[in-house]
């Protein structure tokens, strides 16, 4: 455990010593303030429209500005997830720091968990950019916390399973571009597969749909927390770091 | 310390190491001689479990690579032919990442660092950033992270090479300085490294081991006799050529060409002799001047292009050979 620790935190600090995080925390917080500023706007402007008509139905800002918010961060999320993950093996295996990793008393899992874990920690950190901005909004109002909390915690579960697919990507090749073009397309996949239910409902289209990322998410932003969807999320993270542990393995025998 | 035995490494398409078996015992300093692409690499990243071997066992401290990878990870120091260093950190931060991998406690992590940091000079330069040292700076950081855990064996993979001369003579210092604690393998195709580092040499051909010896052994290898270069002022050639070959166990003289104007020959005794005493005395009693004695010793260069070159040789006959049986 204290080997995971260690390249956890050695990830994390080289997020925080290069211009990575600092992009992904400017341009996420950019376009999530945005996304914040247009649905609190909207929703102060219908909020006073329906007083003006008289109507007695209160709105909800769970519905109108935390829900929205939270469902464009997944999206933007899907973007910046690849940026977050390309690095984490393609970048050793280029410069030979993987020999120094592989040649140091530590297991392979170790090496993969921390990896992930300093991803994660990456990932958790912009996250919080955006539950900066729907903690302001129990500063002014009374929202519901539980759908928050519940559509966070999806949120980070859903980056956790395109994180670990990320990480085990990036053990197949030494280029960072390759490892980050190869998960966005992967991860957008993964989001698409859901629209099949759209045109077909046959068995075989519910079990793809199942697959789907997003699909799993819905009842998070709800504020339902159901074990089935934790399960798909926790099963998707383990398999992909299974890979990535196999891959890693394979890499000796490969090289 | 270190036994290989039977290794075998093969990757898709070709054999990288073949058959090889050698052992370095407890404080030798071993130089792992051999052209690019030898297998010289490969042999290190079997050692150092990066790579799992073929065919055969490998085994250091006592510990087998393949049954026992985390015992002879942490018995082993390596470094890799590019130091696998992180050129976003500080060398200080860097060294004590590598110490809390190595598994060195909490507590002494810092001590480790100063420690290291004091032997390979780097002290003056521990608080920047290893992307902005030069190429020699950051070889020391190599060097710190491999011994930085005080290894018993330690594994270099060409650790002077793209240095410049005086950066070349500090890690070669610094590497005669580990010896006595440390067990240490080193490759190179620089030969007179291995002269001035190594106790033992092995040289590699093509995946094959084509010699194991000490220095020495190998510079008086395939010369039984003694050759003998002197140099004489103040007498024209034809007489002293005349003169040294009336000398009691001299062979042949064979006249050199000498920039100074001197008369210069190379003189070869018979086996068995010894000749230098006779040839100084003769030259003196003739009242000529003797401005140079000395023995020609083959250089390790020549032996170690005659060993590769003897094998490729015969790897060419035997191919031949088994093409003609096989047409048989």
């Amino acid at each position: 455990m204290r080997n995971v620790l260690t390249i956890c935190s050695k990830e994390i600090k080289s997020y925080f010593v290069s211009p990575i995080a600092y992009l992904l925390l400017g341009l996420f917080g950019l376009i999530s303030g945005y996304f914040f500023y247009s649905a609190t706007a909207f929703f102060v402007m219908s909020g006073l429209r329906q007083q003006m008509q008289g109507s007695q139905q209160p709105m909800s800002i769970n519905e109108y500005v935390i829900a929205p918010l939270l469902g464009n961060s997944s999206v933007v999320g899907l973007f910046l997830i690849p940026l977050i993950s390309m690095r984490l093996f393609a970048e050793e295996m280029k410069s030979g720091t993987i020999e120094l990793l592989l040649t140091s008393p530590v297991r392979d899992w170790e090496i993969v968990l921390g990896k992930w874990a300093g991803a994660m920690a990456m990932y958790l950190c912009v996250l919080g950019v955006s539950a900066l901005n729907i903690a302001t909004l129990f500063i002014w109002g009374s929202p519901d916390w539980r759908p928050v909390l519940t559509g966070l915690l999806g949120l980070a579960l859903q980056g956790g399973c395109l994180l670990a697919i990320g990480t085990f990507i990036s053990t197949t090749t030494r280029n960072q571009i390759i490892a980050g073009g190869a998960t966005f397309a992967v991860s957008l996949l993964l989001w698409v597969l859901s629209w099949v239910t759209s045109y077909n409902e046959a068995s075989w289209a519910q079990v793809i749909a199942y697959l789907a990322i997003p699909t799993h998410y819905e009842p998070f932003a709800k504020g339902v927390l159901d074990t089935k969807d934790l399960v798909y999320y926790l099963s998707v993270i383990f398999f992909g770091l299974f890979m990535t542990k196999r891959s890693l393995e394979s890499l000796r025998w490969r090289s | 310390m270190i036994t290989v035995e039977g290794l075998t490494k093969r990757y898709a398409r070709n054999v990288a190491v073949n058959n090889i078996s050698f052992e370095v015992g407890k404080g030798e300093i071993v130089g792992f001689l051999g052209k690019n692409g030898a297998g010289k690499t490969t042999t290190m990243r079997v050692l150092t479990c990066f790579l799992p071997p073929t065919e055969g066992k490998a085994s250091v401290a006592g510990f087998d690579v393949l049954d026992q990878p985390m015992d002879v990870k942490r018995n082993i120091g390596y470094l890799p032919e590019t130091p696998p260093v992180y050129p976003e950190m500080e060398i200080s931060d860097y060294l004590s990442f590598v110490a809390r991998l190595k598994g060195i406690s909490g507590a002494d992590i810092k001590k480790r660092v100063d420690e290291v940091c004091e032997r390979t000079a780097l002290g003056d330069v521990r608080n920047k950033i290893i992307g902005k040292l030069s190429k020699g700076y950051r070889q020391r950081v190599g060097i710190a992270q491999a011994i930085i855990h005080n290894p018993p064996v330690l594994i270099l993979d060409e650790p002077t090479s793209g240095l410049d001369p005086e950066q070349q003579l500090h890690v070669r210092n610094l590497i005669a300085s580990l010896s006595g604690d440390h067990t240490i393998i080193l490759s190179t195709h620089i030969l007179s490294e291995v002269e001035q580092s190594c106790s033992k040499v092995i040289i590699i051909n093509e995946g094959r081991i084509v010699a194991v010896d000490s220095v020495d052994a190998l510079h008086k290898r395939g010369r039984a006799t003694e050759i003998v270069a002197i140099e004489v002022s103040g007498a024209d050639g034809f007489t002293v050529k005349q003169k040294l070959e009336e000398v009691a166990g001299v062979a042949r003289v064979v006249s050199r060409d000498s920039k100074s104007g001197n008369v210069a020959f190379e003189v070869e005794g018979l086996e068995g002799s010894f000749i230098r005493p006779d040839l100084a005395r003769t030259i003196v009693h003739a009242g000529w001047h003797l401005t140079e004695l000395r023995t020609v010793g083959e250089s390790l260069e020549e032996i170690f292009l005659d060993l590769t070159r003897a094998e490729k040789t015969d790897a060419k006959t035997d191919s031949k050979k088994e093409a003609e049986g096989s047409a048989q």
